[in-house]
């Protein structure tokens, strides 16, 4: 096992080493640059700038230096905490992500939750009650669960929830409790502001999951040693849930690792359409201004998000299944 | 499977005919079981056909603007003096919430004329046309599904944009399946460091996040180029991230067709690298091809919309649904005109229908079980 957990380990960092490469060079790939941008900006105020205050911009942003250059200067600033300083707000990168970061991991945490809790019972139901009527209702409300793109399920709940007048738009707390410290009234105001993201980030997961965990169920229960635990007079229960479902639920074990970074970018969209102030609307106007640092950042963070969930994934799966461990 | 015994082709002669048609055959006959399938099937053909004449169906360019006509509601059709007619509208500001609303005028009917001429068009991109299947007086329109705040059809827009949305997915997926088939079979097939090597790149590929690799892309695509360019850009861009997912398919497939009898067989009497995997892998993995392909479809549609929609993907002046989208974001706009949402139906539809294909043809590839 640890054989195992060192040589992923490996593997690894070498992948992140060169996302953060890949990633830095599709961020700078936009033609002209936050320089451009922040010139017209000040123009627009009615300021005018000279060029050596021009040349002192290129140099402060870099501008001028090669690709190499430019990536080395990232990459070691950002290995020492420091993301460099946003062109946009003058604040700090790294403090304007982890906060909303921390939002959006804990939104999506929540999320898979919701997602396992309902998706392993369900599909073990349809599974067990095959081809009856709720098993076709389940596999109708799956289909539709997979086939609408969570930015307009996002976009449908939020009509109608504003015309419920049952959302407040565009924030995460109610303005009293912006600055208070964290209790549970405090938790409670939070879920009222994001419950239609968790909704729509757990639908999709869970159709999919639910489908995946009847699928295997199925296919578990055609064997002969589900037979023989029946013939030996076994409760039904136990034969389901201790001899079936436990082999079925190695690709939910593997899916846990994919699902949380799913679920993060899944948010981006979501976050967007209903403008909740998490990482998702922060990368998409990085990339818009064309704030390199940030966006690029943001883009290595998501990657490296996904590779730990694989990673966590792949060692559950290891500790689940010991074929894993000796292949 | 003994539990599908119950769904098996139920008269004789249907159960003796297998080994004697072709496989194609059977696939088909299988296939039409699947009852939503065949449902999916035929309303993606009626979609593509409203496609294809979507210039002559729609009465006005995407473009045409009118502010006479800003957020007017769905024209009002009747029958008057045995003539089909829609009316003149009475626009009126609401000097409270200082917008515009309409009524329509019964005194003044407007006949509905068929085979109008208006705006120019190419038919399938050659043929020019002006000819349209319904219109109204010249100066005055009718919208039989609404119009946005410029006053531009919706009903004209929804069919233009669908020239985007349902053909860029499609392609995007078509260049996909290629390159993943390609990939994945030279992968599979030769092995050893050439599989190393992909496996490799593949990996590194997939290490990044789908969607914002996605917008990351369409944010560096050159502003300012032809729609088509774009077009063919988002198509690519398309194509890069949803390859990887359908080489590593095919690459498992082929690695198991490497392994038997019929291809040690084939090597053993001397063919040919090509001649083995044009003959024997990829005729086997093509039903699992295909599947995987159908099913990438909707996936593709999506990133379309969402792209559009977030500003990144088809830019006007070009329309696509996403783009339509884009207005239907606010939800004042939402409320007071429900009818900028019909392009979340239309697409949720397609989504569907290409879900319930991609199912049923998964079912018809292996006609046996």
């Amino acid at each position: 096992m640890l054989n195992y957990i060192i040589r992923r380990l490996v593997n690894m960092t070498v992948l992140i080493v060169i996302v953060s490469f890949v990633g830095f060079f599709i961020i700078q790939l936009p033609p002209g640059s936050i320089l451009d941008v922040q010139l017209t900006k000040i123009r627009e105020r009615g300021g005018d700038i000279s060029r050596e205050q021009v040349a002192a911009l290129r140099v402060r942003y870099g501008i001028d230096d090669p690709f190499t250059v430019r990536y080395w200067k990232w990459i070691t600033r950002s290995l020492q905490g420091d993301f460099g300083t946003s062109y946009e707000t003058d604040q700090s990168v790294g403090e304007r992500i982890w906060n909303r970061l921390g939002f959006s991991v804990g939104l999506s945490t929540f999320a898979l939750l919701f997602t396992w809790l309902v998706s392993i019972p369900i599909g073990v139901y349809s599974a067990t009650h095959r081809y009856t009527v709720p098993d076709y209702i389940i596999t109708a409300v799956q289909f539709v669960g997979l086939a609408i793109p969570g930015f307009l399920l996002a976009l449908v709940l939020l009509i109608i929830a504003t015309n419920l007048n049952a959302i407040e738009v565009g924030k995460l707390f109610s303005d009293e409790y912006v600055d208070a410290p964290w209790s549970f009234a405090k938790l409670v105001d939070l879920g009222r502001h994001v419950y239609i993201a968790v909704i729509v980030l757990a639908v999709g997961a869970t159709a999919g999951l639910t489908r995946i965990m009847r699928a295997n169920l199925l296919d578990v229960l055609n064997m002969q040693y589900i037979q023989t635990a029946r013939a030996k007079g076994l409760d039904e229960a136990v034969v389901i849930w201790k001899h079936a479902v436990r082999n079925a639920i190695q690709p939910l074990v593997m899916a846990l690792g994919s699902l949380l970074p799913a679920l993060i970018v899944g948010e981006t969209l979501v976050a967007t359409v209903l403008s909740i102030p998490t990482i998702g609307p922060m990368y998409l106007t990085a990339l818009r201004i064309q704030d390199m640092y940030l966006a690029g950042t943001i883009l290595v963070i998501l990657s490296f998000l996904l590779l730990i969930g694989n990673l966590i994934g792949d060692l559950l799966l290891a500790w689940v299944d010991p074929r894993v461990r000796y292949e | 499977m003994s539990a599908d015994a119950t769904n098996l082709p139920t008269t004789k002669a249907a159960v003796e005919d297998v080994g004697q048609i072709p496989q194609w055959q059977l696939m088909v006959r299988r296939f039409r079981r699947s009852r939503l399938s065949v449902i999916g099937l035929y309303f993606l053909i009626v979609l593509y056909v409203l496609m294809i004449f979507s210039d002559f169906l729609a009465p006005y360019d995407h473009n045409k603007l009118d502010s006479n006509y800003a957020w007017a509601p769905p024209s009002k059709v009747a029958i008057v003096d045995g003539q089909l007619v829609t009316f003149k509208l009475k626009q009126t500001l609401d000097e409270v919430r200082f917008e515009w609303f309409y009524t329509a005028d019964e005194t003044q009917p407007l006949p509905i004329k068929f085979f109008v001429k208006g705006y120019e068009y190419r038919f399938l991109g050659i043929i020019p046309m002006d000819i349209h299947l319904f219109g109204v007086e010249e100066g005055y329109q009718i919208n039989i599904i609404g119009a946005d705040k410029d006053g531009k059809d919706v009903f004209s827009r929804l069919l233009k944009g669908s020239q985007i949305s349902l053909t860029l997915g499609f392609i995007g997926v078509l260049i996909s399946v290629v390159i993943g088939s390609v990939v994945g079979t030279a992968s599979g097939y030769f092995g050893g460091a050439i599989d190393n090597l992909i496996q490799r790149l593949i990996e590194l590929l997939r290490s990044f996040p789908d969607v914002p690799l996605f917008l990351a892309l369409a944010a560096a695509l050159p502003p300012g180029v032809k729609v088509e360019v774009r077009f063919f850009l988002i198509t690519l861009i398309i194509a890069l991230i949803q390859w990887t997912g359908l080489a590593r398919e095919v690459r498992g497939k082929v690695l198991s067709y490497r392994n038997s009898d019929y291809t040690a067989a084939a090597v053993a009497a001397g063919a040919s690298h090509w001649h083995i995997i044009t003959r024997h892998l990829l005729p086997n993995a093509m039903s699992h091809i295909v599947v995987v392909g159908t099913l990438a479809i909707p996936g593709a549609i999506g990133s379309e919309t969402a792209l559009s929609f977030l500003g990144l993907g088809i830019l006007p002046p070009a329309v696509s649904w996403g783009v339509m989208l884009r207005d239907a974001q606010t939800v004042e706009a939402i409320t007071s005109y429900p009818w900028m949402l019909l392009p979340v139906a239309v697409l949720i539809v397609t989504v569907f229908c290409f879900y319930l294909l991609g199912d049923g043809i998964r079912d018809a590839v292996d006609p046996y079980a």
